[in-house]
Protein backbone atom coordinates (compact mmCIF):
# COMPACT_ATOMS: atom_id res chain seq x y z
CA UNK A 1 0.00 0.00 0.00
CA UNK A 2 1.67 3.30 -0.87
CA UNK A 3 0.16 6.52 -2.25
CA UNK A 4 2.46 6.49 -5.11
CA UNK A 5 -0.10 3.12 -6.83
CA UNK A 6 -2.80 5.87 -6.41
CA UNK A 7 -0.62 8.25 -9.39
CA UNK A 8 0.71 5.27 -11.10
CA UNK A 9 -2.77 3.96 -12.00
CA UNK A 10 -4.02 7.56 -13.05
CA UNK A 11 -0.76 7.69 -15.05
CA UNK A 12 -1.56 4.38 -16.70
CA UNK A 13 -5.25 4.83 -17.43
CA UNK A 14 -4.59 8.95 -18.39
CA UNK A 15 -1.26 9.36 -19.43
CA UNK A 16 -2.04 12.63 -21.53
CA UNK A 17 -4.89 13.93 -19.29
CA UNK A 18 -3.54 17.47 -17.40
CA UNK A 19 -2.74 16.93 -13.67
CA UNK A 20 -2.50 20.32 -12.03
CA UNK A 21 -2.36 23.46 -13.41
CA UNK A 22 -0.42 26.29 -11.02
CA UNK A 23 -3.15 29.14 -11.39
CA UNK A 24 -0.40 31.58 -10.86
CA UNK A 25 2.29 30.71 -13.17
CA UNK A 26 -0.39 28.68 -15.84
CA UNK A 27 2.66 25.63 -15.81
CA UNK A 28 0.89 22.16 -15.94
CA UNK A 29 2.03 18.63 -16.10
CA UNK A 30 0.23 15.55 -17.35
CA UNK A 31 -0.32 12.76 -15.03
CA UNK A 32 2.29 11.11 -16.90
CA UNK A 33 4.82 13.76 -16.68
CA UNK A 34 3.56 13.82 -13.19
CA UNK A 35 4.39 10.65 -12.71
CA UNK A 36 8.12 10.77 -14.69
CA UNK A 37 9.17 13.51 -12.68
CA UNK A 38 8.11 12.25 -9.26
CA UNK A 39 10.37 9.25 -10.05
CA UNK A 40 13.64 11.85 -11.15
CA UNK A 41 12.58 13.75 -7.53
CA UNK A 42 12.50 10.83 -5.68
CA UNK A 43 16.04 9.74 -6.75
CA UNK A 44 17.63 13.15 -5.87
CA UNK A 45 15.70 12.80 -2.19
CA UNK A 46 16.72 9.27 -1.77
CA UNK A 47 20.53 10.14 -2.54
CA UNK A 48 20.02 12.94 -0.14
CA UNK A 49 20.09 10.19 2.70
CA UNK A 50 17.43 12.74 4.02
CA UNK A 51 15.32 11.18 7.24
CA UNK A 52 12.63 14.09 6.21
CA UNK A 53 11.72 15.37 3.32
CA UNK A 54 10.57 19.22 4.26
CA UNK A 55 8.08 21.40 2.18
CA UNK A 56 7.99 25.06 2.70
CA UNK A 57 6.24 26.98 0.28
CA UNK A 58 3.04 28.06 -1.15
CA UNK A 59 0.98 25.64 -3.21
CA UNK A 60 2.57 25.08 -7.03
CA UNK A 61 3.46 21.94 -9.30
CA UNK A 62 6.23 21.53 -6.38
CA UNK A 63 3.49 20.09 -3.90
CA UNK A 64 2.13 17.38 -5.68
CA UNK A 65 5.46 16.46 -6.87
CA UNK A 66 7.12 16.84 -3.53
CA UNK A 67 4.49 14.30 -2.01
CA UNK A 68 4.62 11.46 -4.55
CA UNK A 69 8.46 11.51 -5.00
CA UNK A 70 8.68 11.23 -0.87
CA UNK A 71 6.74 8.83 -1.20
CA UNK A 72 8.42 6.21 -3.76
CA UNK A 73 11.66 7.16 -2.37
CA UNK A 74 10.05 6.29 1.52
CA UNK A 75 10.98 9.11 3.17
CA UNK A 76 8.32 11.08 5.04
CA UNK A 77 6.78 13.99 3.92
CA UNK A 78 6.74 17.04 6.05
CA UNK A 79 5.07 20.23 4.99
CA UNK A 80 5.27 23.20 7.25
CA UNK A 81 3.70 26.46 7.45
CA UNK A 82 4.82 28.65 5.95
CA UNK A 83 2.94 31.73 7.66
CA UNK A 84 4.99 30.95 10.86
CA UNK A 85 7.41 33.39 12.40
CA UNK A 86 11.54 32.12 11.55
CA UNK A 87 11.81 31.03 15.04
CA UNK A 88 8.86 28.76 14.65
CA UNK A 89 10.09 27.78 11.67
CA UNK A 90 13.34 26.75 12.99
CA UNK A 91 12.11 24.96 15.72
CA UNK A 92 10.03 22.45 13.11
CA UNK A 93 13.53 22.20 11.06
CA UNK A 94 15.37 21.11 13.86
CA UNK A 95 12.62 18.50 14.42
CA UNK A 96 12.71 16.93 10.65
CA UNK A 97 16.54 17.09 10.29
CA UNK A 98 18.21 15.51 8.60
CA UNK A 99 15.99 16.95 5.81
CA UNK A 100 15.58 17.49 2.08
CA UNK A 101 13.82 20.56 1.96
CA UNK A 102 11.85 22.32 -1.09
CA UNK A 103 11.76 25.88 0.04
CA UNK A 104 10.51 28.96 -2.27
CA UNK A 105 13.16 30.45 -4.21
CA UNK A 106 13.22 33.57 -1.38
CA UNK A 107 13.50 31.33 1.31
CA UNK A 108 16.35 28.81 0.11
CA UNK A 109 19.55 30.84 0.57
CA UNK A 110 18.46 31.41 4.10
CA UNK A 111 17.49 27.73 4.53
CA UNK A 112 20.33 26.39 2.91
CA UNK A 113 22.38 27.89 5.78
CA UNK A 114 21.23 25.14 8.12
CA UNK A 115 23.26 22.19 8.70
CA UNK A 116 21.61 18.69 8.19
CA UNK A 117 19.08 20.52 5.78
CA UNK A 118 19.16 19.84 1.86
CA UNK A 119 17.35 22.55 0.21
CA UNK A 120 16.24 22.90 -3.69
CA UNK A 121 14.85 25.72 -4.64
CA UNK A 122 10.99 25.10 -6.23
CA UNK A 123 12.33 26.26 -9.30
CA UNK A 124 14.99 24.20 -9.35
CA UNK A 125 13.37 21.25 -7.74
CA UNK A 126 11.07 21.79 -10.92
CA UNK A 127 14.25 21.57 -13.50
CA UNK A 128 13.71 17.88 -14.86
CA UNK A 129 17.62 18.41 -15.77
CA UNK A 130 18.44 19.20 -12.10
CA UNK A 131 17.77 15.35 -11.22
CA UNK A 132 18.79 13.24 -13.81
CA UNK A 133 18.89 9.90 -11.83
CA UNK A 134 16.17 8.02 -11.95
CA UNK A 135 15.19 6.38 -8.61
CA UNK A 136 15.92 2.36 -8.53
CA UNK A 137 13.51 0.44 -7.46
CA UNK A 138 9.79 0.34 -6.56
CA UNK A 139 7.81 2.23 -3.79
CA UNK A 140 7.65 0.03 -0.72
CA UNK A 141 4.33 -1.67 -0.25
CA UNK A 142 4.45 -1.54 3.19
CA UNK A 143 1.22 -0.56 4.78
CA UNK A 144 2.49 0.82 7.67
CA UNK A 145 5.29 2.90 6.76
CA UNK A 146 4.82 6.90 7.20
CA UNK A 147 3.31 8.77 4.75
CA UNK A 148 2.71 12.22 6.15
CA UNK A 149 3.84 14.23 9.14
CA UNK A 150 1.68 17.30 9.68
CA UNK A 151 2.12 19.54 12.50
CA UNK A 152 -0.65 20.40 14.11
CA UNK A 153 -1.74 24.01 15.06
CA UNK A 154 -1.47 23.38 18.79
CA UNK A 155 -3.05 26.16 21.37
CA UNK A 156 -0.94 25.29 23.91
CA UNK A 157 2.98 23.88 23.83
CA UNK A 158 4.70 23.09 20.71
CA UNK A 159 3.06 21.58 17.82
CA UNK A 160 2.37 18.00 17.59
CA UNK A 161 3.14 15.86 14.52
CA UNK A 162 0.36 14.05 13.71
CA UNK A 163 1.88 11.05 11.76
CA UNK A 164 -0.24 9.56 8.72
CA UNK A 165 0.48 5.99 7.04
CA UNK A 166 0.17 4.99 3.89
CA UNK A 167 -2.87 2.64 5.00
CA UNK A 168 -4.66 5.23 6.72
CA UNK A 169 -4.02 7.85 3.25
CA UNK A 170 -5.53 4.64 1.09
CA UNK A 171 -8.39 3.84 3.10
CA UNK A 172 -9.54 7.04 2.84
CA UNK A 173 -8.77 7.48 -0.84
CA UNK A 174 -10.07 3.88 -1.72
CA UNK A 175 -13.17 4.40 0.55
CA UNK A 176 -14.01 7.76 -0.58
CA UNK A 177 -13.41 8.01 -4.36
CA UNK A 178 -14.33 5.98 -7.28
CA UNK A 179 -11.09 5.29 -9.57
CA UNK A 180 -10.98 7.70 -12.89
CA UNK A 181 -14.45 8.61 -12.21
CA UNK A 182 -13.63 12.34 -13.47
CA UNK A 183 -14.60 13.46 -16.96
CA UNK A 184 -11.77 15.03 -18.74
CA UNK A 185 -14.22 18.63 -18.76
CA UNK A 186 -13.90 18.33 -14.62
CA UNK A 187 -11.33 20.91 -12.90
CA UNK A 188 -11.03 21.32 -9.20
CA UNK A 189 -10.21 24.64 -7.83
CA UNK A 190 -7.62 24.24 -4.43
CA UNK A 191 -7.09 26.63 -2.36
CA UNK A 192 -6.12 25.44 0.54
CA UNK A 193 -2.04 25.35 1.82
CA UNK A 194 -0.29 22.39 1.10
CA UNK A 195 0.44 21.88 4.78
CA UNK A 196 -2.96 21.53 5.49
CA UNK A 197 -4.84 17.73 5.69
CA UNK A 198 -7.17 19.33 3.26
CA UNK A 199 -4.62 20.42 0.52
CA UNK A 200 -3.02 16.57 0.87
CA UNK A 201 -6.54 15.19 0.57
CA UNK A 202 -7.42 17.61 -2.44
CA UNK A 203 -4.36 16.24 -4.13
CA UNK A 204 -5.10 12.34 -3.12
CA UNK A 205 -8.51 12.51 -4.23
CA UNK A 206 -8.51 14.31 -7.56
CA UNK A 207 -5.40 12.08 -8.57
CA UNK A 208 -7.37 8.70 -8.15
CA UNK A 209 -10.25 10.14 -9.52
CA UNK A 210 -8.44 11.57 -12.85
CA UNK A 211 -9.58 15.55 -12.24
CA UNK A 212 -7.81 18.51 -13.49
CA UNK A 213 -6.50 20.67 -10.72
CA UNK A 214 -6.34 23.99 -10.54
CA UNK A 215 -4.27 25.59 -7.88
CA UNK A 216 -4.48 28.90 -6.12
CA UNK A 217 -1.47 29.49 -4.01
CA UNK A 218 -2.81 32.69 -2.07
CA UNK A 219 -6.15 33.05 -1.96
CA UNK A 220 -8.34 36.30 -2.19
CA UNK A 221 -11.82 35.98 -3.66
CA UNK A 222 -11.29 37.91 -6.82
CA UNK A 223 -8.77 35.60 -7.65
CA UNK A 224 -10.91 32.89 -6.69
CA UNK A 225 -13.77 33.83 -8.80
CA UNK A 226 -11.42 34.88 -11.84
CA UNK A 227 -9.79 31.38 -11.82
CA UNK A 228 -13.23 29.76 -11.45
CA UNK A 229 -14.42 30.99 -14.10
CA UNK A 230 -11.71 31.25 -16.63
CA UNK A 231 -10.77 27.34 -16.24
CA UNK A 232 -14.48 26.56 -15.92
CA UNK A 233 -14.08 24.69 -12.63
CA UNK A 234 -16.36 22.07 -11.57
CA UNK A 235 -15.84 21.76 -8.02
CA UNK A 236 -14.21 23.38 -5.40
CA UNK A 237 -13.16 23.12 -1.46
CA UNK A 238 -12.96 26.27 0.68
CA UNK A 239 -12.73 26.70 4.62
CA UNK A 240 -16.09 29.11 6.15
CA UNK A 241 -14.22 32.10 5.87
CA UNK A 242 -13.42 32.30 2.19
CA UNK A 243 -16.37 31.54 1.13
CA UNK A 244 -17.86 34.12 3.59
CA UNK A 245 -15.34 36.62 1.30
CA UNK A 246 -16.68 35.28 -2.21
CA UNK A 247 -20.20 35.72 -1.06
CA UNK A 248 -19.18 39.42 -0.35
CA UNK A 249 -17.59 39.65 -3.36
CA UNK A 250 -20.84 38.58 -5.52
CA UNK A 251 -23.00 40.90 -3.24
CA UNK A 252 -24.82 42.68 -5.20
CA UNK A 253 -24.92 40.09 -8.28
CA UNK A 254 -28.02 38.00 -8.75
CA UNK A 255 -25.90 34.74 -9.67
CA UNK A 256 -22.62 33.43 -9.20
CA UNK A 257 -21.92 33.34 -12.88
CA UNK A 258 -20.12 30.36 -12.56
CA UNK A 259 -22.24 27.83 -14.38
CA UNK A 260 -19.46 25.06 -14.38
CA UNK A 261 -19.22 24.60 -10.81
CA UNK A 262 -21.17 21.60 -9.94
CA UNK A 263 -20.44 21.09 -6.80
CA UNK A 264 -19.02 22.99 -3.69
CA UNK A 265 -17.48 21.70 -0.80
CA UNK A 266 -16.78 23.36 2.77
CA UNK A 267 -14.94 22.84 6.13
CA UNK A 268 -12.53 23.13 8.55
CA UNK A 269 -14.70 25.35 10.81
CA UNK A 270 -17.95 26.16 11.80
CA UNK A 271 -20.08 27.59 9.13
CA UNK A 272 -22.74 30.63 10.11
CA UNK A 273 -26.35 29.82 8.59
CA UNK A 274 -26.67 33.29 6.89
CA UNK A 275 -23.04 32.77 4.63
CA UNK A 276 -24.47 29.03 3.74
CA UNK A 277 -28.45 30.38 2.81
CA UNK A 278 -26.45 33.14 0.94
CA UNK A 279 -24.22 31.32 -0.98
CA UNK A 280 -26.64 28.71 -1.99
CA UNK A 281 -28.47 31.38 -3.93
CA UNK A 282 -25.16 32.86 -5.35
CA UNK A 283 -25.16 29.62 -6.43
CA UNK A 284 -28.49 27.81 -7.48
CA UNK A 285 -27.49 25.36 -9.15
CA UNK A 286 -24.31 23.96 -6.93
CA UNK A 287 -24.41 20.77 -5.01
CA UNK A 288 -23.38 21.85 -1.74
CA UNK A 289 -21.19 19.41 0.76
CA UNK A 290 -20.15 20.00 4.46
CA UNK A 291 -17.32 17.90 5.06
CA UNK A 292 -16.04 17.52 8.68
CA UNK A 293 -12.58 16.06 9.31
CA UNK A 294 -9.62 16.26 11.35
CA UNK A 295 -5.89 15.85 10.51
CA UNK A 296 -5.47 12.77 12.37
CA UNK A 297 -8.43 10.82 10.47
CA UNK A 298 -7.10 11.47 6.95
CA UNK A 299 -9.54 14.27 6.23
CA UNK A 300 -13.22 13.97 5.81
CA UNK A 301 -15.07 11.68 8.53
CA UNK A 302 -18.43 12.80 7.95
CA UNK A 303 -20.37 14.87 5.05
CA UNK A 304 -23.83 16.60 4.95
CA UNK A 305 -24.47 16.14 0.82
CA UNK A 306 -26.14 18.44 -1.36
CA UNK A 307 -29.70 16.57 -0.53
CA UNK A 308 -29.46 17.23 2.93
CA UNK A 309 -28.88 20.80 2.08
CA UNK A 310 -31.62 21.67 -0.53
CA UNK A 311 -34.01 19.53 1.80
CA UNK A 312 -32.93 21.79 4.77
CA UNK A 313 -33.04 25.70 2.95
CA UNK A 314 -36.42 24.38 1.17
CA UNK A 315 -38.16 23.20 4.91
CA UNK A 316 -40.38 25.56 6.97
CA UNK A 317 -39.19 23.69 9.91
CA UNK A 318 -37.01 25.34 12.09
CA UNK A 319 -35.12 22.13 13.19
CA UNK A 320 -34.49 20.61 9.83
CA UNK A 321 -33.40 24.56 8.64
CA UNK A 322 -31.20 23.98 11.47
CA UNK A 323 -29.60 20.79 9.73
CA UNK A 324 -27.27 23.47 7.35
CA UNK A 325 -25.04 24.13 9.88
CA UNK A 326 -24.59 20.06 10.49
CA UNK A 327 -21.39 18.32 9.15
CA UNK A 328 -24.06 15.52 8.52
CA UNK A 329 -23.71 11.72 8.79
CA UNK A 330 -20.69 9.40 8.92
CA UNK A 331 -18.56 8.33 6.11
CA UNK A 332 -19.22 4.81 5.06
CA UNK A 333 -16.42 2.79 6.94
CA UNK A 334 -16.70 5.37 9.67
CA UNK A 335 -18.16 4.82 12.98
CA UNK A 336 -18.46 7.81 15.16
CA UNK A 337 -20.10 8.27 18.90
CA UNK A 338 -20.58 11.32 21.54
CA UNK A 339 -19.30 10.03 24.81
CA UNK A 340 -19.54 11.97 28.16
CA UNK A 341 -16.60 12.56 30.22
CA UNK A 342 -16.31 9.54 31.56
CA UNK A 343 -16.34 8.01 28.44
CA UNK A 344 -19.98 6.76 28.48
CA UNK A 345 -21.92 6.95 25.48
CA UNK A 346 -24.92 10.31 25.70
CA UNK A 347 -28.00 10.21 24.39
CA UNK A 348 -29.40 11.18 20.73
CA UNK A 349 -29.60 14.86 21.15
CA UNK A 350 -27.07 15.33 24.24
CA UNK A 351 -23.74 17.41 23.86
CA UNK A 352 -20.22 15.24 24.54
CA UNK A 353 -16.96 14.80 23.11
CA UNK A 354 -16.98 13.26 19.23
CA UNK A 355 -15.21 9.89 19.22
CA UNK A 356 -14.11 8.22 16.05
CA UNK A 357 -13.44 4.76 14.46
CA UNK A 358 -12.06 3.19 10.73
CA UNK A 359 -9.58 2.55 9.19
CA UNK A 360 -8.10 5.53 7.95
CA UNK A 361 -8.31 7.30 11.60
CA UNK A 362 -4.74 7.81 12.42
CA UNK A 363 -4.57 8.74 16.00
CA UNK A 364 -0.79 8.95 16.32
CA UNK A 365 1.41 11.46 17.09
CA UNK A 366 5.11 11.35 16.73
CA UNK A 367 7.42 10.58 20.28
CA UNK A 368 4.01 10.13 21.96
CA UNK A 369 2.44 7.45 19.99
CA UNK A 370 -1.01 6.06 19.30
CA UNK A 371 -4.07 7.72 21.50
CA UNK A 372 -6.78 5.89 20.51
CA UNK A 373 -8.29 3.46 22.55
CA UNK A 374 -8.11 -0.08 22.85
CA UNK A 375 -11.00 -0.52 20.82
CA UNK A 376 -9.51 2.07 18.23
CA UNK A 377 -11.63 4.74 18.70
CA UNK A 378 -10.09 8.28 18.54
CA UNK A 379 -11.20 10.79 20.80
CA UNK A 380 -11.21 14.34 18.67
CA UNK A 381 -11.31 16.67 21.68
CA UNK A 382 -14.13 18.24 19.17
CA UNK A 383 -17.31 18.42 21.45
CA UNK A 384 -20.62 17.79 19.88
CA UNK A 385 -24.26 16.32 19.58
CA UNK A 386 -25.95 13.92 17.22
CA UNK A 387 -29.67 13.24 16.51
CA UNK A 388 -31.80 10.55 16.11
CA UNK A 389 -30.88 10.35 12.47
CA UNK A 390 -27.24 10.44 12.60
CA UNK A 391 -26.52 14.32 11.81
CA UNK A 392 -23.55 15.36 13.58
CA UNK A 393 -23.72 18.95 14.77
CA UNK A 394 -20.65 20.16 16.34
CA UNK A 395 -20.31 22.55 19.40
CA UNK A 396 -16.73 23.98 19.80
CA UNK A 397 -13.58 22.33 21.25
CA UNK A 398 -14.25 20.04 24.20
CA UNK A 399 -12.00 22.52 26.17
CA UNK A 400 -13.98 25.78 25.19
CA UNK A 401 -16.76 24.59 27.79
CA UNK A 402 -16.88 27.19 29.89
CA UNK A 403 -18.10 25.63 33.34
CA UNK A 404 -20.07 28.33 35.28
CA UNK A 405 -21.17 27.94 38.68
CA UNK A 406 -20.88 23.73 37.92
CA UNK A 407 -22.63 24.18 35.23
CA UNK A 408 -21.10 23.35 31.74
CA UNK A 409 -22.03 25.70 28.99
CA UNK A 410 -21.10 25.57 25.13
CA UNK A 411 -20.09 28.40 23.64
CA UNK A 412 -21.75 27.48 20.39
CA UNK A 413 -24.77 27.29 21.65
CA UNK A 414 -24.97 31.37 22.61
CA UNK A 415 -23.48 32.17 19.40
CA UNK A 416 -25.84 30.84 17.25
CA UNK A 417 -28.33 32.62 19.18
CA UNK A 418 -26.31 36.16 18.50
CA UNK A 419 -25.99 35.11 15.28
CA UNK A 420 -29.56 35.03 14.83
CA UNK A 421 -29.74 38.81 15.78
CA UNK A 422 -30.73 40.73 12.64
CA UNK A 423 -27.69 43.31 13.27
CA UNK A 424 -25.19 40.89 14.06
CA UNK A 425 -23.23 39.02 11.60
CA UNK A 426 -20.03 37.44 13.88
CA UNK A 427 -19.87 36.31 17.15
CA UNK A 428 -17.49 34.63 19.52
CA UNK A 429 -18.11 33.71 23.22
CA UNK A 430 -15.59 32.82 25.87
CA UNK A 431 -15.18 31.98 29.43
CA UNK A 432 -13.76 34.58 31.92
CA UNK A 433 -12.66 34.58 35.41
CA UNK A 434 -15.49 35.60 37.59
CA UNK A 435 -15.08 35.54 41.29
CA UNK A 436 -18.62 34.40 41.82
CA UNK A 437 -19.46 31.79 39.19
CA UNK A 438 -15.73 30.81 38.83
CA UNK A 439 -16.27 31.45 35.09
CA UNK A 440 -18.50 33.87 33.37
CA UNK A 441 -19.54 34.65 30.11
CA UNK A 442 -18.41 37.75 27.80
CA UNK A 443 -18.94 38.00 23.92
CA UNK A 444 -17.32 39.51 21.26
CA UNK A 445 -20.00 40.50 18.58
CA UNK A 446 -19.47 41.90 15.11
CA UNK A 447 -22.72 43.97 13.39
CA UNK A 448 -23.07 43.64 10.10
CA UNK A 449 -22.32 47.20 8.11
CA UNK A 450 -24.75 49.68 8.82
CA UNK A 451 -26.16 48.46 11.55
CA UNK A 452 -26.04 47.78 15.04
CA UNK A 453 -27.91 47.38 18.26
CA UNK A 454 -27.48 48.71 21.54
CA UNK A 455 -25.67 46.04 23.93
CA UNK A 456 -28.37 45.56 26.48
CA UNK A 457 -30.88 44.39 23.68
CA UNK A 458 -28.51 41.67 23.10
CA UNK A 459 -28.26 40.74 26.19
CA UNK A 460 -32.24 40.62 26.39
CA UNK A 461 -32.21 38.55 23.13
CA UNK A 462 -30.03 35.55 24.83
CA UNK A 463 -32.12 35.97 27.90
CA UNK A 464 -35.44 35.48 26.12
CA UNK A 465 -34.35 32.71 24.23
CA UNK A 466 -31.76 30.69 26.86
CA UNK A 467 -31.67 30.77 30.20
CA UNK A 468 -30.22 33.80 32.16
CA UNK A 469 -27.48 31.75 32.39
CA UNK A 470 -26.23 31.64 29.73
CA UNK A 471 -26.35 35.82 29.18
CA UNK A 472 -22.89 37.04 28.64
CA UNK A 473 -21.81 39.62 31.46
CA UNK A 474 -19.72 41.48 28.76
CA UNK A 475 -20.19 41.99 25.14
CA UNK A 476 -17.79 43.82 23.35
CA UNK A 477 -18.44 45.16 19.62
CA UNK A 478 -15.30 44.77 17.47
CA UNK A 479 -14.56 45.23 13.68
CA UNK A 480 -13.98 41.46 13.26
CA UNK A 481 -13.21 38.46 15.04
CA UNK A 482 -9.32 36.91 14.90
CA UNK A 483 -9.52 33.36 12.47
CA UNK A 484 -6.66 31.12 11.30
CA UNK A 485 -5.92 31.08 7.42
CA UNK A 486 -7.88 28.12 7.27
CA UNK A 487 -11.04 29.66 8.83
CA UNK A 488 -10.56 28.49 12.95
CA UNK A 489 -11.87 30.89 15.12
CA UNK A 490 -8.88 32.19 17.54
CA UNK A 491 -10.94 31.99 20.89
CA UNK A 492 -7.77 32.05 22.81
CA UNK A 493 -7.03 35.30 21.41
CA UNK A 494 -10.37 36.38 21.50
CA UNK A 495 -10.15 35.10 25.18
CA UNK A 496 -6.95 37.96 25.96
CA UNK A 497 -9.42 41.05 24.92
CA UNK A 498 -11.21 40.62 28.35
CA UNK B 1 -0.28 -21.22 -0.34
CA UNK B 2 0.82 -18.61 1.58
CA UNK B 3 -0.52 -15.74 4.20
CA UNK B 4 -2.04 -12.80 2.52
CA UNK B 5 -0.74 -9.66 3.96
CA UNK B 6 -2.67 -6.13 3.51
CA UNK B 7 -1.38 -3.47 1.44
CA UNK B 8 0.89 -6.37 -0.80
CA UNK B 9 0.85 -6.44 -4.47
CA UNK B 10 0.58 -9.36 -6.61
CA UNK B 11 0.65 -9.67 -10.20
CA UNK B 12 -0.78 -12.51 -12.59
CA UNK B 13 1.61 -15.16 -14.01
CA UNK B 14 -0.34 -15.52 -17.03
CA UNK B 15 -1.67 -11.84 -18.18
CA UNK B 16 -0.95 -8.36 -17.25
CA UNK B 17 -2.77 -8.27 -14.49
CA UNK B 18 -1.96 -6.89 -11.28
CA UNK B 19 -4.22 -6.61 -7.63
CA UNK B 20 -3.41 -4.83 -4.00
CA UNK B 21 -4.26 -7.03 -1.07
CA UNK B 22 -6.67 -4.51 0.65
CA UNK B 23 -8.58 -6.99 3.08
CA UNK B 24 -7.33 -10.53 3.92
CA UNK B 25 -8.34 -12.67 6.91
CA UNK B 26 -5.81 -15.19 8.44
CA UNK B 27 -4.31 -18.33 7.33
CA UNK B 28 -2.98 -19.81 4.44
CA UNK B 29 -4.61 -18.89 0.89
CA UNK B 30 -4.33 -19.24 -2.82
CA UNK B 31 -4.95 -16.67 -4.59
CA UNK B 32 -5.02 -17.29 -8.76
CA UNK B 33 -5.59 -15.15 -12.02
CA UNK B 34 -6.40 -16.48 -15.10
CA UNK B 35 -6.12 -19.94 -14.18
CA UNK B 36 -2.25 -19.85 -12.37
CA UNK B 37 -1.14 -18.37 -8.73
CA UNK B 38 -0.26 -14.92 -8.54
CA UNK B 39 3.42 -13.94 -7.33
CA UNK B 40 4.62 -11.04 -5.61
CA UNK B 41 5.05 -8.34 -7.89
CA UNK B 42 8.44 -7.75 -9.07
CA UNK B 43 9.58 -11.33 -9.24
CA UNK B 44 10.46 -12.92 -12.01
CA UNK B 45 8.01 -15.24 -14.24
CA UNK B 46 7.60 -17.20 -17.34
CA UNK B 47 4.40 -15.90 -18.84
CA UNK B 48 1.51 -19.06 -19.00
CA UNK B 49 -1.60 -19.18 -20.76
CA UNK B 50 -5.10 -18.07 -19.41
CA UNK B 51 -7.52 -20.66 -18.60
CA UNK B 52 -10.36 -20.03 -20.32
CA UNK B 53 -12.45 -21.15 -17.62
CA UNK B 54 -10.92 -18.22 -15.74
CA UNK B 55 -10.64 -15.38 -18.27
CA UNK B 56 -13.42 -12.88 -16.90
CA UNK B 57 -10.69 -10.40 -16.65
CA UNK B 58 -9.98 -7.49 -14.18
CA UNK B 59 -9.88 -3.83 -14.66
CA UNK B 60 -7.94 -1.23 -13.14
CA UNK B 61 -9.91 0.29 -9.83
CA UNK B 62 -12.25 -2.24 -9.27
CA UNK B 63 -12.63 -3.92 -6.67
CA UNK B 64 -13.35 -7.39 -6.06
CA UNK B 65 -14.34 -9.43 -2.65
CA UNK B 66 -15.19 -13.23 -1.88
CA UNK B 67 -18.60 -13.81 -0.62
CA UNK B 68 -18.71 -12.97 2.58
CA UNK B 69 -16.99 -9.96 2.73
CA UNK B 70 -13.38 -11.25 4.46
CA UNK B 71 -11.09 -10.59 1.56
CA UNK B 72 -10.74 -7.75 -0.74
CA UNK B 73 -8.34 -7.06 -3.57
CA UNK B 74 -8.14 -3.52 -5.54
CA UNK B 75 -7.16 -4.54 -9.54
CA UNK B 76 -4.14 -2.13 -10.06
CA UNK B 77 -3.09 -3.44 -13.77
CA UNK B 78 -5.64 -4.60 -16.43
CA UNK B 79 -5.79 -8.13 -17.22
CA UNK B 80 -7.44 -10.86 -19.02
CA UNK B 81 -7.23 -13.45 -16.55
CA UNK B 82 -10.45 -13.49 -13.54
CA UNK B 83 -8.92 -13.84 -9.91
CA UNK B 84 -10.02 -16.66 -7.54
CA UNK B 85 -9.22 -17.46 -4.20
CA UNK B 86 -9.03 -21.42 -3.39
CA UNK B 87 -10.71 -21.68 -6.74
CA UNK B 88 -13.40 -19.79 -5.87
CA UNK B 89 -13.79 -16.81 -8.47
CA UNK B 90 -13.92 -13.11 -6.52
CA UNK B 91 -17.31 -10.66 -7.10
CA UNK B 92 -16.42 -7.73 -8.53
CA UNK B 93 -18.12 -5.39 -5.51
CA UNK B 94 -20.44 -2.09 -6.39
CA UNK B 95 -18.93 0.84 -5.18
CA UNK B 96 -20.93 3.49 -3.44
CA UNK B 97 -21.24 7.51 -4.94
CA UNK B 98 -20.06 10.01 -2.32
CA UNK B 99 -20.80 13.75 -2.63
CA UNK B 100 -17.49 15.02 -3.34
CA UNK B 101 -15.68 16.36 -0.66
CA UNK B 102 -12.14 17.57 -1.29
Amino acid sequence: MNIMMLLEMTSATFPDRTAFTDGSSGRSYTYSQLFEAAATRAGSMAASGARRVGMLDVSSLATPLTLFASAWAGVPYAPLNYRLTDPEIEALLERIKPAYLVTSDEREPAMSVHKDVITSATTHFLTDAQHSARITGEWSMDPEEIAVLLFTSGTTGAPKAAVLRHKHLVSYILSSVEFASADEAEAALVCVPPYHIAGIAAILSSVYSGRHVVQLPNFTAETWIDLARKHEITTAFVVPTMLARVVDALEGQKTAGMPHLASLSYGGGKMPLSIIERAMRLFPDTDFTNAYGLTETSSTIAVLGPDDHRAAAGSDSDSIRQRLVSVGKALPGVEIEIRDDEGMLVAAGERGEIYVRGEQVSGEYEGRGSVTNSEGWFPTRDAGRMDEEGYLFLEGRADDVIVRGGENISPGEIEDVLLDHAAVRDAAVVGIPDEQWGEGIAAAVVFKPGQSAPIEELQTWIKDRMRSSRVPQVIRICDELPYNETGKLLRRVVKQTF
Amino acid sequence: MAELKTGARLKSAVCDGEVMIVLAPAGDLEVTCGGAAMVAAGSAVEKGQVDPDHAVGIRIGKRYVNEDGTLEVLCVKNGDGGVAVNGVPLLQKDTKKLPKTD
